[in-house]
């Protein structure tokens, strides 16, 4: 652990602002005015669907591709015109991409024979560098001759070794299976926290950006919609995208009434909530809740909307129910012990929610 | 093809069991083809070896032969002429290849296309077309040189003996390392560069680390061609009237001293060891280095457009190369229209005389070209279809051994095979007294022979796309083997059947070391043979051009149209195929 800490460790992580970036290819805007300000040592994703622009954004830090405008700071220092080869911000590649004709070492030495690294330095660093992901005994087999997980750390050697000031990481657990996935990513949220390096996770799962990352970005289609910490998105989504892309989300629709000091919102099919004095919502608001605020119970109950079971699905943990309510249908998660009650399809429920989870989105 | 679907019209089996055991009519296809290549390949080859092996009359086994070889100055000196021809050649043509790969597989370059099919062009000619007309252009008085001795009062001796040889072998067969280094270049995968930048490397360091080693296994390919290619070329160097190299040694002593002599077989077992030994080589080298990187969503280097100093000097670089690669073109041409071209930078006065006199008393030439040509190319495609199927499709014991043994003519050097037929037919009579190896047929067979493994890879590429399940479908739905391989199988390999036709038919057209030795009187040589008779003599430097623009006229016109049709197949297929 000293020599590796004495191989590879930050003493100073680096924070990253990036402010007022576009880039378009033609009529074609890939990524909108994106501003964004990461902090030294933050384990930061970028999370979206395909085509979102989170690798674009990725590979502009990277300096694979150019904005038409906005600046990139690393450390406070403007790195946009800077090529690749100047920046020092390392990249885990998707693919890998580790050189077929160089064996694990001499990859891995590799940026620091690039960098100049007197020789000795570089046999200490690249030794220390694959004993921080384990793969020691592995330094003289070819690429080929590794498995998929094995691969993906020798990538990550390679880059960590220089050392770099920010870490980005494109999608690094989408070429492992789904059990190795889980145990990766544990070991890269270990690796950060203990280099505290920067770092960005470009990923489209959200368990997974959830799993590690301290602070996240959720984009679609150029625009970042929302940055926060992971509950913070999931609990306060401040919008339908973010709401629905972060787990599942009952978006109700229906209308603001007044009767006397009483404000309510009835939806289409009567159901009716109240709203506490003095909360603000807007008049064209949704009503948003997640599918674990509901609980149900059998029969009806004063005060409850009532509804109707569908159909159920088993998943374990948890039990899904789809339920009919007078216009609306709704998921809702019930968590399943050994021995718990459940519900039949057709069964008559009542169902009630803490309205202090209710979140009220406008479009 | 027509052999291909009879012979399957006995079969019977559906579904599953279509791979289950060989029916007869696949034996039969089988034993067929073993039967051709064991006669016409095999033992033609074997008696090179068995006469290079025995004592002359005793029939016993002996090394004297090989031993008289090493003994003999003029033919250890031939051997390190050709082997030194064959290394410069590798190395003129890399400077020739490498420029060109790289330009345009790299940059956002204007004419890209143009430049890689332009590179392509010298291999539709072969190198002794171009030969003759290199020396009026580089020669000691050619146009370069008269020039130079105008302007700076010097010469330079491009075309001096082994020099000459040198130069066109490496502007005729650089292509090969062209095609595969480009290939190659275009299947690293973009994050392969990236991840070097990323790690602080660019530029020439950049190129030299990664992107060159990774290119190796193409570049290796393309070179271990060229050196086995020029290192069995006969034609060239003897009509620049190079003697003491090894093909033009088993030429001469086969045809001046007699088949009896052994050192030519002996000259023969030596090619055929070098060749081999090069394929080896370079097949141990790229080893365990299929580099193929792309993946999913890559595709190829990163493009980038030049600046303008960039853009001047390759433009320039790419200008220089494409006019000495198209010289011997260019020259031919001059040549098939002056009247006289001698001692001049540029022929006296033009004339069409040339052209009238090949189309009236040669024209036999090329009538005979279309002719073996056409045939050859027919029996690859029959055997490429027939082989392609046995080894893909069925479960018949040996049938990687018909494959093996077709291609294994790539490693027999043309004048070889020519030697070997005439030793091995000769004594063969027909019935009315005539020796076997005389008949034109045996041109045609030995030219097939030559160029099925090329038709065979275009078969067999051309299969192994077709989805099996298509024939299931179809068997499915009530059609037998024969009439699946009919209506299913064959229409989907013609894209395939045709390039391999094209392939054998273009090259056979030209193709000169094995006819050389078969052909026995005027009347039944093809285009080649007549070209190498004119070219010869200086009077007959004109009439042998233009046979010689004639056929690179038919060879360029016969590759387009095999590539218009077969772009427009598949285009009609679209995204099934």
């Amino acid at each position: 652990m000293t020599s590796l800490h004495h191989a590879v460790s930050h003493a100073h992580a680096s924070n990253l602002e990036i402010s007022d970036v576009h880039v378009s290819y033609g009529q074609n805007a890939v990524l909108k005015n994106v501003n964004l300000s990461i902090k030294p040592g933050e384990f930061f994703a970028f999370l979206g669907p395909s085509g979102c622009g989170k690798t674009t954004l990725l590979r502009l830090i990277a300096g694979f591709n150019q904005a038409n405008r906005g600046s990139i700071k690393v450390g406070g220092k403007d790195i946009s015109a800077l090529p690749p080869w100047r920046r020092d911000v390392g990249m885990v590649f998707q693919s890998y991409a580790l050189w077929p004709h160089l064996n694990v070492a001499r990859n891995v030495a590799f940026g620091l024979e690039e960098r100049g690294v007197p020789k000795a330095e570089i046999t200490k660093r690249v030794q220390a560098a694959l004993d921080l992901v384990g793969l020691s005994d592995y330094a003289q087999r070819l690429p080929s001759q590794l498995s998929g997980g094995q691969q993906q750390r020798v990538a990550l050697a390679r880059t960590i070794v220089i050392e770099p000031k920010i870490l980005l990481l494109d999608e690094p657990l989408s070429n492992l299976d789904a059990k190795m996935r889980v145990e990766v990513r544990r070991e890269l949220r270990d690796l950060q926290q203990r280099l505290g390096v920067t770092t960005i996770f470009v990923t489209h799962d959200q368990e997974e950006a959830n799993a590690i990352c301290d602070r996240m970005a959720v984009m679609n289609e150029g625009i970042i919609q929302q940055v926060g910490t992971p509950r913070e998105l999931y609990e306060r989504p401040a919008n339908l995208f973010v709401a629905n892309f972060l787990g599942h989300a009952n978006v109700l629709r229906g209308a603001m009434g007044e009767s006397g000091h009483d404000r309510s919102f009835t939806l289409r099919g009567g159901e009716r909530l109240m709203i506490r004095e003095g909360a603000h919502i807007p008049d064209d608001a949704r009503l948003v809740l997640r599918p674990q605020a509901f609980s149900l119970a059998r029969g009806t109950a004063n005060g409850s909307w009532t509804g109707t079971v569908q159909d159920v699905e088993f998943l374990g943990a948890i039990i899904r129910y789809r339920v009919s309510l007078n216009q609306d249908d709704i998921l809702v998660d019930a968590s399943f012990r050994p021995g718990d009650e459940v519900y039949a399809p057709g069964e008559q429920v009542s169902v009630s929610f803490d309205s202090s989870s209710a979140v009220w989105l406008s479009q | 093809m027509d052999q291909a679907a009879t012979a399957q019209a006995s079969t019977r089996s559906f579904g599953s069991q279509k791979m289950a055991r060989a029916t007869l009519g696949q034996m039969v296809l089988a034993l067929f083809i073993a039967l051709f290549l064991l006669g016409f390949l095999i033992f033609p080859v074997a008696t090179v070896l068995y006469v290079a092996f025995t004592e002359k009359g005793t029939g016993a086994f002996t090394l004297i032969n090989f031993i008289d070889f090493a003994r003999t100055d003029l033919f250890v000196r031939s051997f390190w002429n050709s082997f030194y021809v064959s290394a410069m050649s590798v190395v003129l043509a890399s400077v020739f290849a490498l420029p060109l790969a790289y330009i345009t597989t790299r940059f956002t370059f204007r004419g890209a296309g143009l430049i890689q099919t332009l590179g392509f062009l010298p291999l539709i000619m072969p190198p002794f077309v171009g030969a003759v007309a290199m020396l009026l252009l580089f020669g000691r008085n050619g146009s370069i040189n008269l020039l130079l001795d105008d302007w700076f009062g010097f010469k330079i001796p491009f075309m001096e003996g082994l020099n000459g040889v040198i130069l066109v072998q490496s502007i005729h067969y650089f292509p090969f390392i062209l095609i595969n280094l480009s290939a190659s270049l275009r299947n690293i995968d973009r994050a392969m560069e990236e991840s070097a930048q990323n790690l602080g490397s660019s530029g020439f360091r950049l190129f030299r680390r990664i992107v060159f080693p990774l290119a190796m296994p193409g570049y290796l390919a393309g070179a271990s061609l060229v050196f086995v290619k020029v290192f069995d070329d006969l034609a060239t160097p003897l009509l620049l009237n190079v003697k003491d190299m090894l093909a033009p040694q088993a030429y001469l002593r086969v045809t001046s001293i007699g088949i009896a002599d052994p050192m030519g077989y002996v000259i023969s077992v030596v090619l055929i060891v070098m060749s081999v030994l090069a394929m080896w080589l370079s097949a141990c080298a790229m080893k365990g280095r299929d580099y193929a990187t792309v993946q999913r969503g890559g595709g190829g280097l990163m493009k980038r457009s030049m600046n303008r100093f960039e853009t001047i000097v390759a433009y320039g670089v790419v200008t220089l190369i494409l006019l000495l690669v198209l010289a011997p073109h260019l020259a031919l041409l001059l040549l098939s229209f002056a009247t006289v071209w001698s001692f001049s930078p540029l022929p006296d006065a033009y004339t069409l005389a040339h052209y009238s006199r090949v189309f009236g008393e040669s024209f036999v030439y090329i009538k005979n070209t279309f002719l073996y040509a056409s045939l050859a190319g027919l029996i690859d495609v029959v055997l490429g279809v027939a082989i392609s199927y046995l080894v893909l499709r069925t479960k018949l014991i040996g049938r990687e051994w018909l494959d093996f043994m077709a291609s294994a003519a790539l490693a027999i050097p043309g004048v070889v095979l020519g030697i070997g037929f005439l030793r091995a037919f000769y004594g063969v009579t027909l019935w009315n007294g005539q020796p076997l190896a005389t008949v034109w047929i045996m041109i045609v067979i030995a030219l097939a022979i030559r160029r099925l493994p090329y038709a065979l890879r275009a078969c067999y590429a051309a299969l192994q796309q077709i989805s099996q399940s298509l024939e299931e479908a179809a068997e499915n739905l009530g059609a037998n083997k024969a009439r699946t391989v009919r209506r299913i199988v064959l229409p989907l390999m013609t894209g395939g059947i045709v390039a391999g036709f094209v392939t054998s038919f273009s090259t056979a057209a030209v193709e000169l070391s094995a006819t050389l030795m078969l052909v026995q009187s005027n009347s039944d040589a093809p285009l080649a043979y007549g070209l190498y008779v004119f070219m010869q003599s200086p009077a007959g430097r004109g009439p042998g051009a233009a046979l010689g623009v004639i056929a690179v006229i038919l060879v360029a016109v016969c590759s387009w149209a095999s590539h218009v049709l077969i772009e427009r197949t598949q285009k009609a297929r679209g995204a099934t195929s």
